[in-house]
Order: structure tokens, then sequence, then C-alpha cells
């Protein structure tokens, strides 16, 4: 069964081109059918493959399709590579992306670009098999450029808006700062063992030089924060919330952002094999962009932007994993995650399109006993990513505060700083979302008018699409807003997202070897790098007991702020967070003023030498040519008189050489 | 055949090859010109059976047979070539179709 593994990526490529070519035939709700079903299918065999990998050696299994670079020394096949690594992201791939295809035939309803979006949807699940299932570097790039390639074509979706067409574009940019070091790194691996194939050049990862070694570790570290949205190139993913909320919930929630974490737990003998800052930095990083993203979080108005900050802050939590040497650690907490964030997206998209594209949380309120089974749902969600035990987030996030302590004790201190931001934040939402007071609909008209005149350009904003698919409720104004629950194809995904979102824990339980079933299955690929850890019963339950009063704490002070309103919010809701820490407008003042100077210089350059140089030589052709055009006058008798000269110079010529 | 009579055959080939090829250099009618080529082709034909002759060798008299189809195809398309021109621009010399000029 493990041989299937091939028709992993050729079904979602098979129902990409089914519907590139005849999308617009099939139209909808036909063409939301097919990209679930290719996906659905593409799920049932990777549960066979499953299946059959039991059966193999260590649990590996490669598989070569066919050459794709010969080059001299330089060859690339089109292969697989399926090991317990691979074969985790794959489940989980293709079952979030099952569902959340699913969810989008609900909620793309009625777009006038229904087939395309499944289109998107199918290349980029084909992208990102590729990506994972890849057995060598370059194809991994070529799933890493397809998936953002479809991450820049599903953000700008509804390109209509300026404003999302340069929030795709500023996407694809800065993910071009990353692709960069990505493809030095590749450069870099060739040259330093002649291979660009896993199995190959992986095993000799510890003979390598250290400088090598740490070369490639930096420069694969630089794909990856481009990817993973950490710091300083996490500017992309707030402004990606433009895209439809399933995109939102798929690409930059659950799979495509997760693709940094997987390239360096997969080059894990590379990392260890590199000086001991290069983990370090690692950690530091994705410790200092948990922190950053969580204050800003804090002070977000909408509810899609706080998830977003969220993802950039879970996902520090999984760079700081693999900092500490927590690899497995790291690939827990993104399967949790994929699966409670993925969940709080799909909830957030059920309440936006209830609330008719109301993304403002403040525009909301007392949605619970309106939108019932979303608001239960989403209660999972915030439970499991707030760390409340026995939800799923509690489990991981305490596996990867587990090794952080056992690093430094520094670390540990600010993943629970993070920790308790966190369960703030998701608490807010959750209250402001549906507990409280309505703020909406004709109750809500007075405390409208008091919101200021930033909240008014909001609400413009965040209304764009709402002739893109509400045709059934057109008439839509900010003063009769009736909210309504969402239809089963929306609210069936939502269940079974809870349900995982609530035992996914049962993974990788801490309690027991026994029932540490994540980390004895990844043993294959990260076990030689893993750190050791070796908790006693004691400190196990005492990080547990820390872990659960910082999340029931963080609730607590959200319940007293946001229910009680013992505290003014906007004592915490600070400006400087609001616009996150003025990250975008520095790079936007750097840009425009120093960098601008730079730029012209180098235009300058470009335009002196490079073009001085190429027209040159056009110039050069040019003089000459015209006046060899001289000789070209057009008499015939010019002409027979250049023949007779030319034949009398030929044998003038021969007469010399050849002597009789 | 004497030497004297064949160098009198080759001045006479060669005199004749010259005045076909200054009259196509200087006479501007189209038709003239063509009887130009004409009269240079038959001079080379005159030196090719001299020579034929002075060497004993058959070849240079195959050789005039060949010069003699081609001319005869040249002169078909060439003379076509003058009644268009004639057709269109009445009077025109060869001087006078020089668009494809540089």
């Amino acid at each position: 069964m493990v041989g299937l593994v091939w028709l992993l990526p050729a079904l979602p490529l098979a129902g990409f081109l089914l519907l590139v070519f005849f999308g617009k035939r099939i139209g909808e709700p036909r063409a939301g059918w097919i990209g679930t079903g290719a996906v659905a299918l593409s799920f049932v065999t990777a549960c066979l493959v499953f299946v059959g990998l039991w059966g193999e050696p260590e649990h590996t299994y490669e598989l070569s399709l066919f050459q794709w670079i010969p080059a001299g020394h330089f060859n690339v096949d089109i292969g697989i590579l399926l090991d317990p690594l691979s074969m985790a992201m794959v489940l989980f791939i293709t079952g979030i992306a099952s569902l959340i295809h699913l969810y989008s035939i609900g909620y793309m309803h009625g777009d006038s670009r229904f087939p395309r979006f499944f289109t998107y949807l199918n290349l980029f699940v084909f992208s990102m098999l590729v990506l994972v299932l890849g057995n060598n570097l370059v194809l991994t790039f070529l799933g890493w450029e397809g998936v953002g390639a479809c991450s820049y074509f599903l953000i700008a979706f509804w390109f209509e808006k300026e404003e999302n067409a340069s929030a795709g574009k500023k996407a694809f940019i800065t993910n071009r700062v990353g692709d960069w070091g990505f493809m030095i790194a590749i450069f870099m691996t060739f040259f330093a063992f002649g291979t660009v194939t896993y199995t190959q050049f992986l095993p000799m990862a510890p003979g390598l030089a250290q400088t090598t070694a740490t070369f490639i570790a930096l420069m694969l570290f630089v794909g990856a924060i481009g990817k993973s949205a950490q710091i300083p190139l996490f500017i992309w993913l707030p402004d990606a919330m433009a895209g439809p909320t399933p995109v939102s919930a798929l690409i930059h929630a659950a799979t495509m952002v997760t693709a940094g974490v997987y390239l360096l737990v997969r080059v894990n003998p590379i990392i260890a094999a590199s000086a001991s800052w290069i983990p370090w930095m690692i950690a530091i990083v994705g410790c200092a962009t948990a922190f950053l993203a969580a204050t800003i979080a804090l002070a977000q108005q909408d509810i899609k932007k706080v998830l977003a900050y969220s993802t950039v802050s879970q996902l520090g939590y999984m760079f700081l994993a693999i900092g500490v040497g927590g690899y497995s650690a790291a690939i827990f907490h993104m399967i949790t995650h994929a699966f409670f964030k993925a969940l709080l997206f799909l909830g957030a998209g059920s309440v936006i399109h209830g609330m008719h594209d109301e993304q403002d949380m403040r525009r909301m309120g007392a949605l619970r006993k309106i939108m019932p089974v979303t608001a239960v749902t989403f209660i999972i969600g915030w439970l499991a990513i707030a760390g409340v035990p026995p939800f799923s987030g509690f489990w991981s996030k305490d596996d990867i505060l587990a090794y952080a302590l056992h690093k430094s004790p520094i670390l540990y201190v600010f993943g629970l700083i993070t920790a308790l931001l966190t369960a703030f934040y998701m608490s807010r939402l959750v209250f402001r979302v549906f507990y409280g007071d309505a703020r909406w609909g004709e109750s809500a008209e007075g405390e409208l008018a008091n919101l200021n005149a930033h909240t008014a350009t909001d609400a413009v904003e965040s209304g764009d699409h709402a002739d893109a698919h509400d045709d059934d409720h057109a008439h839509v104004g900010h003063g009769a807003v009736h909210p309504h629950e969402s239809k089963w194809p929306m609210l069936v995904p939502l269940i079974v997202l809870a349900f995982f979102a609530a035992v996914a824990g049962v993974l990788n339980l801490p309690f027991t070897e026994h029932l540490e079933f994540l980390n004895r299955w990844l043993e294959p690929v990260v076990g030689e790098n893993q750190a050791h850890l070796h908790l006693g019963g004691l400190q196990l339950t005492v990080e547990l007991l820390i872990s659960t009063t910082i999340a029931l704490l963080g609730i607590f002070a959200a319940y007293m702020v946001y229910l009680k309103k013992k505290v003014d919010p906007r004592r915490i809701e600070l400006p400087f967070f609001a616009n996150g820490w003025y990250i975008d407008q520095g790079i936007t003042a750097f840009m425009g003023g120093i960098g601008r100077k730079g730029f012209e210089l180098i235009a300058m350059f470009d335009k002196v030498v490079i073009d001085g140089a190429v027209n040159g030589v056009g110039r050069a052709t040019r003089g000459g040519a015209s006046r060899l055009r001289a000789i070209e006058n057009g008499y015939v008798r010019w002409y027979a008189l250049m023949i007779g000269v030319g034949a009398v110079l030929i044998v003038a010529f021969v007469m010399t050489q050849v002597s009789f | 055949m004497g030497s004297n009579l064949s160098l009198a055959y080759l001045m006479l080939s060669a005199i004749l090859f010259v005045i076909g090829g200054v009259g196509v250099l200087i006479r501007r009618n189209p038709l003239v010109m063509i009887m130009c080529v004409e009269l240079m082709l038959n001079a080379v034909n005159l030196s090719f059976v001299t020579f034929g002759k002075m060497l004993d060798d058959i070849s240079g008299q195959i050789i005039v047979f060949f010069v003699m189809v081609v001319a005869a195809a040249e002169v078909v398309v060439g003379l076509a070539l003058i009644v268009a021109m004639a057709r269109r621009r009445p009077g025109a010399t060869a001087d006078d179709l020089r668009t494809l000029r540089g």
C-alpha cells in the first residue's frame, strides 16, 4: 500500500488540471465538490499509506519517479521521501485541507469566481504535498515556491480592491527575501556534499566543517523565517488576512506557514553540526516573535488580525522548540496548532459570514445564542490555544516549555509570559464576540455613535466583499444587522476540528514513555539530535501546574477587564501595540528615506554603466551600418562591377597561392 | 589547328567578353543589358570550345551545351521581368529600379 504514495500529490494535481481547464463550465457548486473530492481522496490515500508505512524498515520509504535535472554531477530526481516526519505532515495537511475545502463550498457560495477559488486551493494542496514529500532540497523548493504563488493568488483573490492586491504583493515580496536564503542554502549544500537528496547528504552532516554547516543552517533559517513569519519578516502575515477566511485558515495558519518549521526539523543534522549560536539564535528569534506578536494581538480590533498575530506568536513557539532541541515538540505543536487555529479561523469565518462581512469585534457581542454551534466549537478552540488542560494546546505548549526550561530559564519565563498573553487576548476575543452585550442591530445605535473615526474607516474596509457573496441579503446596512448561524457544510468542519482540537493532546502525553506516541514515531528522523529530557514526576507536576495557573490567570484577567469591566481596556490596548510596535511604519520610513537614496544610487549605476554598455554597443553598430549602407545604392551596374572586381580579386589571390 | 589560330580565337573571345561586360556596366536599357550578358556568355562558350580543341578534350564542348541551356532559361526569366516592367512603368531604365537600396 505504501507504493500508492505518488497518488498523494497526483490527486490534487488532477483536480487542479480538471478545474483549470473546465472550471468555468463545471460551475458552482460542482467545482467545489470536485476540489473537495480530490483532496479527500488524497487524505484516504494518506491513511492507506500510513498503514503500509508500518511495515517498512525504520518507517521510511523512498520512491524515485523519474529523473528531472540531469546535469553533470548535479542530479535531481522527482522522488518521494516518506518517513515519519513527512507522514505526520501529510496526514494533517490532507485532513485539514479536506475539511477546509468542504467549508469553502459554503463560505464561497455565490462568489463570481467560485471555481477558480477551488482551482487555486487544489494547486496549493499539491504544492504543499510536493514540499513535504520531496526527497531533495530542490523539489522542496519547488513546492515552497508553489505554495508561495498560491498564497499570493489567494490573498489577492478579491483583487478588485487595491488593498487586497497590495497585501498579496507584500506577502510575495517579503517571502522572496526568505527564498533568497533558501536558494543560497541549496547551492551551498550542493557545493559541500555534491548532492541535494536528503537521504544522501543528511547522514554526512556530522562530518561537515562547522563553518560550512553554520552557513547552510543560517541560510536555511533565513528561508524559514520568511515562510513562517518570524522577526523580522513576519509583517506579511497579518496583511495576508485580506484573503478569504478559508485561505487564512488553510494557508496562513495550518499548513503553509509551518513549512519553515518543517524545513528546520528536516535538516536537524545540519543544525546539530553548526556552531552553538545557531540554535540559540533560532530559540531567541522564536521567543521574541512569540512575545512581540502576542502583545500586538492584545490591541487588535479586527477578529482576523487577532488570529493572525496569534498565528505568528504560535509559530514563534515552534521556532523556540527547534532552537532548544525539542524537534518532536515543534511538530507536536504544529499539529495541535493546525487543528485549533484552523478551527478558530473557520469559526471566525462563520462569525464574519453570519454578521454579513463584519470583522470588527466592536460591532459584535452576545453571539453565542444566535450561533450556538460556532460558539461551542470556537470556545473549544479558545481553551485549546489558551492552554487549559486537557485540551490539545496545553500539552503541546507545555512540551515546548519543558524543553525551553531545559535549555535556559529565561526562555522559559518568556514562554510563560507569552502563554499568559495568549490566554488573555484569546479570552478577550471570545468575550467580545460571543459574550457581553450585543453591539449590533438597532440596540447598539448609541454605542456605535461613540466609536471613533478610525472605526468608521475600518467598517468600510471590512464591508468590502458584501456584494461578492451575499446575494441573499444585499440590503444590509450597519444599523440592520441580523446575524445567523451558518449552513451545514461550514458547521461539519468546525465540529470535526473541534473534536481534534480537544483530544489531539493524546498524541504525546508526557506521563510515561509509552504515551509519547509522537516522540517515538519521529525517533528515526530527529532522535539523534533531540534534546533528552528526564522529567521526574515532581518536576512534571509542578510544570503542568504552573502552565495551568498561567492559562487560568490570563482568562481571569480578561474576564475582569472585558466582562466585569473593572479596568478600562484602553489601558491595555496601547496604540503602540495596536500599531504593531510601529514596525511597518519603521520599514516604510526607512525604505522611503535612506533606503530610497541607496536604491537611487544603484539605479544610477544601472543607468550609467550597465545601460551605457548596452546602448554603446547598439550605437556603434548603428553608426558603422549607416556608413556601410552607402555602398548599397541600388544600381544594377554597380553590383555588376562589384561582382567583376570580386572575381578579379579572387582570381588574383588564387594566382598568387597556386604555383603551376 | 595551329596555336596561332587558337590564340586568335581566345583573343576574340576576350574582346567579346569585355564588350559585353562594358555594355552591362554602361547601358541603361534592360533589354540591351540582357543582350550584353548573352554576349559575355557566348564569349566564354567560345573560349571553352577553343580550349577543348587545344587540349583535345570533349568536355569543353559538353560544358558549352550546359551554358547554352542555362542561358536560355535565364533569358526567359529576364525577358519576363522586362515585359512586366515595361507594362508597369513604360520607358523605365535599370537605374530607375532602386527601391531595394540600403
